[in-house]
C-alpha cells in the first residue's frame, strides 16, 4: 500500500462477482438489524423501558386488582406477551415501513440476498431482541417473587407459544408496513400497541370484561398469548391448545394476507 | 469550453451495437443476433415499452450498451430514464420488448445475475441507523471476493465520516456511499441512476475517477445523467432519451464530432438573412447576446473551408470584421439541446 489516498492497486475492480454462501448472507443481515434495532432509542423504550416499567409498577403497588395470589404471578406471563409483541409487531412494523420507504427493501433487492433470505434475518433479529426481553423481563419478575409453575414442560410449551406468536406478529407486521405509508404504519403500529396494551389481557384479567365481549377479546393474539403463557407458567396447565389454536390462525392469515400484498417499493 | 476526452477502448463498436451513430428520423439501427455469451452486450434493450396507468414513461426504447465500456443515458427529467434502468435492474417489468442483461433475463434469471451486477439507486437505498463502514461491510459480505471496505471509503473520502449513522451523512457523502456500496461486490455491470447528482466538484471528480478506473478494469457502465460535460468525459457511447423515445444513440465522439459550427461576434442585429442567402444549402445563422453569432450547415461537407471562405467574403463585402472567429465541434448540449428542445420541462 501507499499512502497516496487515491491510490488502489491494480485489478482492485476486475470483475470478480459471486454471491457469498446463503448462511453468511443471513447472518450478515441479521447481524445489521439486530444492531439497528438496538441502537433506536424509541424502539428501546418501546420493548425494553415500557415493559419493565409497568412490571415494576403494578406489581409493587394496588393500583389494579389482579384477584388472588402474588400479583407478580398474574402480570409477568402478560408483560412478556407485550414485550413480544412491541419487538415482533410494533418495531418491525414500524421499521420495515421505513426501510420500504426509504428504498432499503429495493436496494436489498438487488444484492444477492433473496427476499426469503431477509425474511430469515429480520426473523433472527426478532428472536434475538425477544431473548433479551424475556430474559430480562423473568430476571426482574422473579426478583420481585415470581415463581413459575411448572418445568421443562412448561417452558417447551412457553417457547412453542412464543415462536407461534412472533409469526402471526411478524406476518401482521409485514403485513402493515407492506401496504400502507410509512407515516400512517408508525401511528397504527403504534395505537395497536396502546389499545392490545389496555384491552389484551396484558394487565387486566380478561374475566373482568362483559361476557360478550369476552370471546372477541379471547381472540387477539395477544390474549392468545398472555393467557396461554399465564395457564402454562402460574396455572401449571399442561398445553394451552385453545390460545395455540388462535395464534396459528392469525400467522397462517397473516402470511397468506403479507404475501398477497405487500409491496416491496 | 471542456476538452472532450476521446477513448479508444471498447465502446463504439462493441458486437452487437450500432457503430454509428442514429438520429431521430433515421432508421434506427436495431441490435444483430448474438451467438453465445461473450458475444453479448452488457446490456440490450430492444422496443421496450413500460406505462403507468395512462401515462407511458418508456415508448419504444431500443439501445445497446457494450460490456467494458460506459454509456451514459441521457434526458431530461421524465424522459423515462429512470424507468428504463430499474427494468434492466429487475426492479420493474417492462409492458413490452424485450431487455438482455448480461445475455440473461433481469426477472427471470434474477439469482444468477445479481452477484454479478451492481446498484446504485437515484436515492436512499440504506437504513437511516446504518453507519457508512458498517453498511458497506454488509455489502461486502454479501459478495465472495469484494473490495476492501475501507480501501473503498479512502477512496471516495468517506474514512471519517465511517461511524457516521446514513441520516447525518450530508448528500454528497450518502452519494458516496452509494456509489461504494454499488461497486463492492466486483459486478461486471453497474447501473449508476445519476451518480453525481448534489456532489460538489471535489467529490465529482472522485467519482468520475472511479467510473473511469471501473471501465479500465473491464467493468461495464451504464449511467444516467443531466450532465452533458459527465458524458462527454466519461461516456463510450451516449443515448440521448427524450418523451421514453430514443433520440440518438451512439459513440460519444461522433455524436458531437459529425457537426461543426462556426462562431463569430460582430455587432448586433447583423442581416443574418443576407448571409444565408449567400451560404450553399441548408444553414443556419443564430444570433445571440452580446453580438455573438454561430453558423452551422447541414450539408455533407460541414463547415469545410469553402464555408469558412463564405462567411468571411460576406463579412468583408459588408465590411464586417469577425472578431473572435473560431470553429469548433458542437458540445454535446448543443446535441441534446436541439433534439429535446429549448422547452422548460413541466415534470
Amino acid at each position: 500500500m501507499t499512502s497516496s489516498p487515491s491510490f488502489v492497486e491494480p485489478g482492485t475492480f476486475t470483475p470478480r462477482p459471486g454471491a457469498a454462501p446463503l448462511n453468511r448472507l443471513i447472518l450478515a443481515q441479521a447481524g445489521m438489524e439486530l444492531r439497528v434495532l438496538l441502537r433506536n432509542g424509541e424502539q428501546l423504550l418501546l420493548t425494553m423501558v415500557i415493559p419493565v416499567l409497568l412490571l415494576i409498577g403494578f406489581s409493587t403497588t394496588s393500583l389494579l386488582d389482579l384477584g388472588d395470589g402474588p400479583r407478580v404471578d398474574f402480570l409477568a406471563p402478560g408483560i412478556i406477551a407485550l414485550a413480544v409483541m412491541s419487538t415482533a409487531f410494533t418495531g418491525q412494523a414500524i421499521g420495515t415501513g421505513f426501510e420500504r420507504r426509504y428504498g432499503v427493501l429495493k436496494r436489498l433487492g438487488a444484492t444477492p440476498l433473496s427476499r426469503l433470505g431477509l425474511l430469515g434475518a429480520k426473523t433472527m433479529a426478532v428472536l434475538a431482541v425477544q431473548a433479551i426481553q424475556v430474559a430480562m423481563l423473568s430476571g426482574v419478575a422473579l426478583a420481585l417473587g415470581w415463581r413459575p409453575s411448572g418445568g421443562l414442560g412448561a417452558i417447551l410449551a412457553s417457547v412453542v407459544l412464543l415462536v407461534l406468536a412472533t409469526a402471526a406478529f411478524s406476518s401482521l407486521a409485514l403485513l402493515m408496513a407492506g401496504t400502507l405509508r410509512a407515516e400512517a404504519t408508525l401511528a397504527a403500529a403504534n395505537l395497536v400497541y396502546v389499545v392490545l396494551l389496555g384491552l389484551g389481557g396484558v394487565v387486566f384479567p380478561v374475566d373482568r370484561y362483559p361476557s360478550a365481549v369476552q370471546p372477541v377479546v379471547e381472540a387477539l393474539p395477544i390474549t392468545a398469548l398472555a393467557s396461554g403463557l399465564r395457564a402454562v407458567l402460574t396455572g401449571g396447565a399442561a398445553f394451552p391448545v385453545l390460545p395455540a389454536l388462535v395464534l396459528l390462525v392469525w400467522a397462517l392469515v397473516g402470511t397468506v394476507l403479507a404475501t398477497r400484498f405487500f409491496q416491496w417499493d | 469550453m471542456v476538452p472532450t476526452v476521446r477513448h479508444d477502448g471498447p465502446g463504439g463498436d462493441g458486437p452487437c451495437c450500432a457503430t454509428s451513430p442514429t438520429r431521430a428520423g433515421a432508421p434506427h439501427v436495431r441490435c444483430r443476433p448474438t451467438l453465445s455469451v461473450m458475444d453479448t452486450a452488457a446490456v440490450e434493450v430492444t422496443d421496450l415499452v413500460k406505462r403507468y396507468g395512462d401515462t407511458t414513461a418508456v415508448a419504444g426504447v431500443s439501445f445497446c450498451a457494450p460490456r467494458g465500456a460506459v454509456t451514459a443515458l441521457l434526458g431530461p427529467n421524465g424522459a423515462g430514464k429512470t424507468s428504463t434502468i430499474e427494468i434492466c435492474e429487475g426492479f420493474r417489468r417492462g409492458d413490452a420488448g424485450r431487455v438482455r442483461v448480461l445475455g440473461l433475463d433481469p426477472i427471470g434469471d434474477a439469482r444468477t445475475l445479481k452477484p454479478k451486477v451492481g446498484v446504485m439507486l437515484q436515492s436512499g437505498g440504506v437504513p437511516t441507523g446504518a453507519r457508512a463502514g458498517e453498511w458497506l461491510r454488509l455489502m461486502a459480505s454479501f459478495h465472495a471476493a469484494p473490495v476492501p471496505p475501507d480501501l473503498l471509503l479512502e477512496r471516495l473520502g468517506l474514512t471519517s465520516a465511517a461511524r457516521t449513522p446514513f441520516r447525518r451523512l450530508s448528500g454528497g457523502q450518502q452519494q458516496r456511499l452509494s456509489l461504494a456500496a454499488a461497486v463492492i461486490g466486483r459486478p461486471e455491470l453497474v447501473f449508476l441512476d445519476e451518480p453525481t447528482a448534489g456532489l460538489d466538484p471535489q467529490a465529482r471528480m472522485a467519482a468520475w475517477d472511479l467510473v473511469t478506473e471501473l471501465r479500465a478494469s473491464g467493468v461495464g457502465v451504464v449511467l444516467t445523467t443531466h450532465y452533458m460535460e459527465e458524458a462527454e468525459r466519461l461516456a463510450d457511447r451516449v443515448v440521448i432519451i427524450d418523451r421514453g423515445r430514443v433520440v440518438a444513440d451512439g459513440p460519444t465522439g461522433d455524436l458531437t464530432d459529425a457537426d461543426h459550427e462556426l462562431r463569430f461576434r460582430a455587432s448586433p442585429g447583423l442581416d443574418s438573412t443576407s448571409l444565408l442567402r449567400a451560404l450553399p444549402g441548408r444553414c443556419g445563422v443564430e444570433e445571440h447576446s452580446g453580438g455573438q453569432y454561430v453558423v452551422t450547415t447541414t450539408e455533407p461537407g460541414g463547415v469545410d473551408p469553402g464555408f469558412l471562405a463564405t462567411v468571411t467574403t460576406w463579412c468583408a463585402a459588408n465590411d464586417i470584421l469577425p472578431e473572435d472567429l473560431r470553429i469548433q465541434r458542437r458540445t454535446l448540449e448543443d446535441v441534446f439541446l436541439e433534439l429535446t428542445g429549448r422547452d422548460l420541462r413541466e415534470s
